[in-house]
């Protein structure tokens, strides 16, 4: 008879390993993430309320506790009066909004139907169909941003076969347009549209299209009623996935689109990079992490809905 | 190996003996449930409960789903805390105690085989975490894995065992660390009906034989009668009624227990007069002019209204008016009839309208029917099948 | 429903065209002899040993394959930690906000994140003198710290599918929490945490805009030396990389399916 496990000491004292384990485990991850995520955005609205000075690090800090400072914080607000006053701003916000609003939408109409076909093909073809969307995932997206390069070049290959096929006598401006950073951001996120999609309609109960049809839905109608806001929850997720992160796009931006494609990513980058101005592009980071909040916080409510 | 076999030979080698402790008022229970409770945001799913179990006791929590039979199971077993009460088993208070230092174990309704593992290391996983000795393990389990016909799949990945297979895995599982109280999670419900009748008869014997308190929760009062030494029904929460399965079944306390179990037919009544002392009390039945007598200790004022609950197969049909003391008779039309072969179940329809249902042994070999549609017959049981509930 | 259904497969089609048609391009034109996008000269291989002999890019590429691998490991480490305090380890205080932090990194805009971690790495050199100098590891930290998010997102979809009494039995025998995790809960989510290392890889070896930020003097990755040599414009080498890159994506990608169809045959699920 096994009595040692049987006899409990009274009282009764939970073992100091179990509450090491536990702490370990639900410590470890979240204080990485408040030191390296959440953190940083206080270090950012911080420093957008520095000035720019020639030093390293080039702004000035918070607090100057020497004798000699008139003022012992040293913030200002030049940096968000700037961001208003100076038209180029807000400019790249809207149009930021706007371009990646409008790219979400083409996401949508081109990935749902596409999700849609995949959750409706048999099991091995849906697994192929599935890998082959994954795949260019998978494979570095700044060559993929690169091909369109080739491909929209006044040289490029759309323009050579247009011209060979007698379309066009000069080449069109592709590249460098707004046009070509549209199909940049939907040939980039398409993937992010399709999957959070597939996964709601796969999980779709096809018996419920069945009923409508029995009780005299035609094919439209039992799509517009019955499929279409049962895949609501994928739609939100994928718009999200696309159309936040397209907001602040970097790259395809600056490699496909042209000097009035202003981008917010584009010009914070700049602004860092080229003007080595970091408090303003502090200030430009904070007010766009402002207006990524709400939609952020409409992502995390979505994905705790899942729970 | 013959599954005929298999039953006989698990058969006890302890000759049978009857205990009764819930009667006995020096005898300390093993497990002592008081006041327990447990609330879900604005569900109660578990109200103030008490129940006692005996050492060595075979117990059954039955009720339908939603009842909160599986939430306390699951206190027992150290996976929901209280929010209110004890649980006291062997005299040691269990209130925060986690799962894995109770003396405890649970067989799992979906069987809850680690896949991962063969069934060996299955079987051994507990002693392992109890840091028992290689050899010691070896052999312990061996030991177990035949006492439970398992002896030649040791070393099987469960997606190679059936339904039932998986099963004696967790019980043994569950068996090889002797815990004081083995908890069992709807055992038979997913065993087709040959199965689970062999099931059946394995875990009382094994349970006679380890001599291990077992704590089943079940919807199916088929299983519950047929298990346990005790029962108690449950229903939103609380417990209704506890007892042996013979007292359930024939003296239920009120509609919702009597109804529980198999078919019992409710007559109304008007008390005529009742005696608490001598537990007699008479009546009549359902304003027909039938006097009938039953016994109850409650008391009730004349002119009460009482429901009587009589089961179909205490009643007698005959084609004459029966003759004898303490009988209650009445008389009816045969309504419908359905013929099984071993029995014939009527319903008949008596003078005040109601439909009764009457289950008779077909006792005699007849290639005609003994009773048609239409029939004028009489009914007739012993006034001591008369159960008086009052709710 | 055949209007329907035509409507679908055309939109498969076009969407499949839409998404390969750049790809293929690209790697036909790898071959290209020519330097001219547009004009095909022949059949070549120029530039891939153009490729082979640029030192540059070998080590840039050997720099970003070393800091994949290791915020792979480690974003899987931590990613799958957060999985379990979300999913396991009932309720405490802050729970909330964690669910909130761990979801954001999936849709938070890169420049934020590389701008806000270089200013954390600043703001931490002049409180506590680390880091000294940023490079290889910082660029490591930051790509640990977005890619937890995904490996924790797909280690929960998978616990939250989990049959739950599988652990509550190893707990019911006897497992103290620890023990329960290494013995049940990690062999069975082994396969998500292998998919989120995967995917960990990938976004670490991808990431251009991060690494510009939270990198140093000499510390280039490989997207850093690509996107400095096209933003000059189309040069064919890059051609041949991508070839390269993608080739040997796909190849991973066909095998790994593969034996992930075998394994599920053999288990006798799916």
């Amino acid at each position: 008879m096994n009595k040692a496990r049987q006899t409990i000491k009274k009282p009764y004292r939970q073992p100091l390993g179990d509450k090491i384990w536990r702490n370990f485990v639900i410590g470890v991850p979240y204080l990485w993430l408040l030191l390296f995520f959440l953190a940083p955005f206080a270090i950012v609205l911080k420093i957008s309320f520095a000035t720019p000075i020639v030093a390293l690090p080039p702004f000035t800090p918070l607090l100057d506790l020497s004798a000699n400072a008139g003022h012992w914080l040293l913030a200002t607000w030049d940096n968000y009066r700037f961001l208003t006053e100076d038209n180029l701003y807000w400019i790249s916000y809207f149009k930021s909004i706007k371009i990646a609003a409008i790219s979400t939408f083409i996401c949508l109409l081109i990935g749902y139907p596409m999700a849609y076909g995949i959750a409706r093909a048999t099991a091995t073809t849906r697994n192929i169909l599935l890998m082959l969307v994954i795949l260019p995932f998978w494979t570095s997206f700044l060559l993929r941003v690169y091909a369109w390069m080739g491909l929209l070049g006044k040289n490029g290959i759309v323009n050579s076969l247009l011209v060979d096929l007698g379309l066009i006598d000069i080449p069109l401006q592709m590249l460098y347009t707004d046009i070509a950073v549209y199909l940049g951001i939907v040939y980039t996120y398409i993937p992010f549209m399709i999957l959070p999609l597939y996964a709601t309609l796969e999980k779709m109960d096809t018996s419920l299209h069945d009923a409508a049809a029995d009780l005299g839905a035609k094919p439209w109608q039992t799509f517009i009623d019955v499929t279409l806001p049962l895949s609501k929850p994928g739609i939100i997720a994928g718009s999200l996935l696309v159309f936040i992160p397209a907001i602040g796009e970097y790259v395809i931006p600056a490699l496909l689109g042209g000097i009035d494609s202003l981008m917010i990513g584009r010009t914070l980058y700049d602004e860092f990079f080229v003007n080595r101005d970091w408090p303003l592009a502090a200030a430009v980071a904070t007010l766009l992490l402002i207006i990524v909040v709400i939609p952020i916080m409409l992502f995390q409510r979505s994905q705790q809905e899942k729970e | 190996m013959n599954r005929e076999d298999g039953i006989t030979a698990q058969r006890s080698t302890k000759p049978y003996v009857a205990t009764t402790p819930w009667l006995d008022p020096k005898a300390v229970p093993f497990i002592q449930i008081k006041g327990l409770s447990k609330q879900f945001d604005k569900f109660k799913a578990v109200d103030d409960v008490d129940l006692d179990i005996y050492k060595g006791e075979l117990f059954t929590i039955l009720g339908g789903s939603g009842c909160g039979k599986s939430t306390l199971l699951r206190m027992l077993a150290g996976f929901e805390e209280p929010s209110a009460g004890q649980i006291i088993i062997d005299g040691v208070d269990m209130a925060n105690i986690p799962a894995y230092d109770r003396p405890i174990n649970m067989m799992f309704q979906s069987y809850a085989v680690f896949p991962h593992m063969t069934v060996e290391q299955n079987v051994g996983y507990g002693l392992k975490k109890d840091n028992r000795p290689k050899a010691e393990i070896a052999t312990r389990v061996k030991e177990m894995l035949d006492l439970v016909q398992l002896g030649d799949l040791a070393t099987r990945k469960p997606h190679h065992l059936s339904g039932g297979q998986r099963q004696r895995v967790a019980l043994a599982r569950a068996l090889i660390k002797q815990p004081k109280v083995l908890l069992l999670d709807e055992p038979l419900a997913a065993l087709d009906k040959k199965l689970r009748e062999q099931t059946q008869f394995e875990l009382i014997n094994l349970q006679y034989e380890l001599g291990i308190t077992f704590v089943v929760v079940t919807h199916d009062q088929e299983e519950a009668m047929t298990l346990s030494d005790r029962l108690a029904v449950m229903n939103a929460g609380r417990f209704i009624q506890t007892g042996t399965p013979t007292q359930v079944y024939e003296s239920p306390i009120n509609r919702f227990v009597a109804d529980f179990f198999g078919t019992i037919n409710f007559f109304n009544a008007t008390v005529i007069s009742s005696d608490p002392v001598a537990k007699r009390l008479s009546a009549e039945l359902e304003k027909t002019g039938t006097k009938l007598d039953a016994n109850s200790e409650a008391a009730f004022a004349g002119g009460t209204e009482v429901t009587i609950a009589v089961r179909p197969e205490k009643i007698i049909i005959s084609q004459q008016r029966p003759e004898g003391d303490h009988l209650t008779i009445t008389k009816g039309t045969v309504e419908d009839l359905a013929y099984y072969g071993n029995r014939s179940l009527y319903r008949i329809r008596s003078q005040s309208g109601r439909v009764i249902q009457v289950s008779a042994q077909n006792y005699q070999r007849s290639e005609a029917l003994t009773l048609e549609w239409d029939d004028e017959v009489f009914l007739s049981w012993d006034s001591s099948c008369n159960v008086v509930l009052s709710e | 429903m055949q209007t329907s259904s035509r409507l679908v497969f055309s939109a498969l089609c076009f969407g499949f065209a839409f998404l390969y048609i750049p790809i293929l391009v690209l790697i036909v034109f790898s071959f290209n002899q020519s330097a001219i996008a547009s004009v095909w000269g022949g059949f070549s291989l120029r530039w891939y040993t153009a490729l082979f002999n640029n030192q540059q890019i070998i080590d840039a590429a050997l720099l970003s394959l070393k800091i994949a691998a290791t915020s792979a490991t480690f974003a899987t480490i931590l990613g799958t930690m957060a999985g379990l305090a979300l999913t396991q380890m009932g309720r405490y205080p802050g729970r909330l906000v964690f669910t909130g932090i761990i979801a954001a990194p999936l849709v938070m805009p890169e420049v934020i994140t590389g701008l806000s971690l270089l200013l954390m790495f600043v703001s931490l050199q002049e409180l506590i003198g680390w880091p000294v100098s940023r490079g290889a590891s910082t660029i490591t930290i930051a790509h640990i710290t977005f890619s937890m998010a995904y490996v924790a997102v797909i280690v929960q979809s998978r616990l939250s599918s989990m049959d739950q009494s599988l652990q509550e039995a190893a707990m019911d025998l006897g497992g103290r929490p620890a023990q329960v995790a290494f013995d049940i809960t990690l062999p069975l989510i082994a396969p998500s945490m292998l998919s989120g290392w995967l995917l960990a890889f990938t976004l670490s070896l991808d990431d251009l805009v991060i690494a510009s930020f939270t990198s140093g003097a000499g510390a280039s990755t490989l997207p850093m030396v690509i996107f400095s040599k096209i933003k000059l414009g189309v040069t064919p080498d890059i051609n041949a990389l991508a070839t390269l890159i993608i080739g040997s994506v796909s190849i991973g990608i066909i095998i790994a399916s593969w034996i992930m169809f075998r394994h599920d045959k053999r288990s006798g699920t799916g």
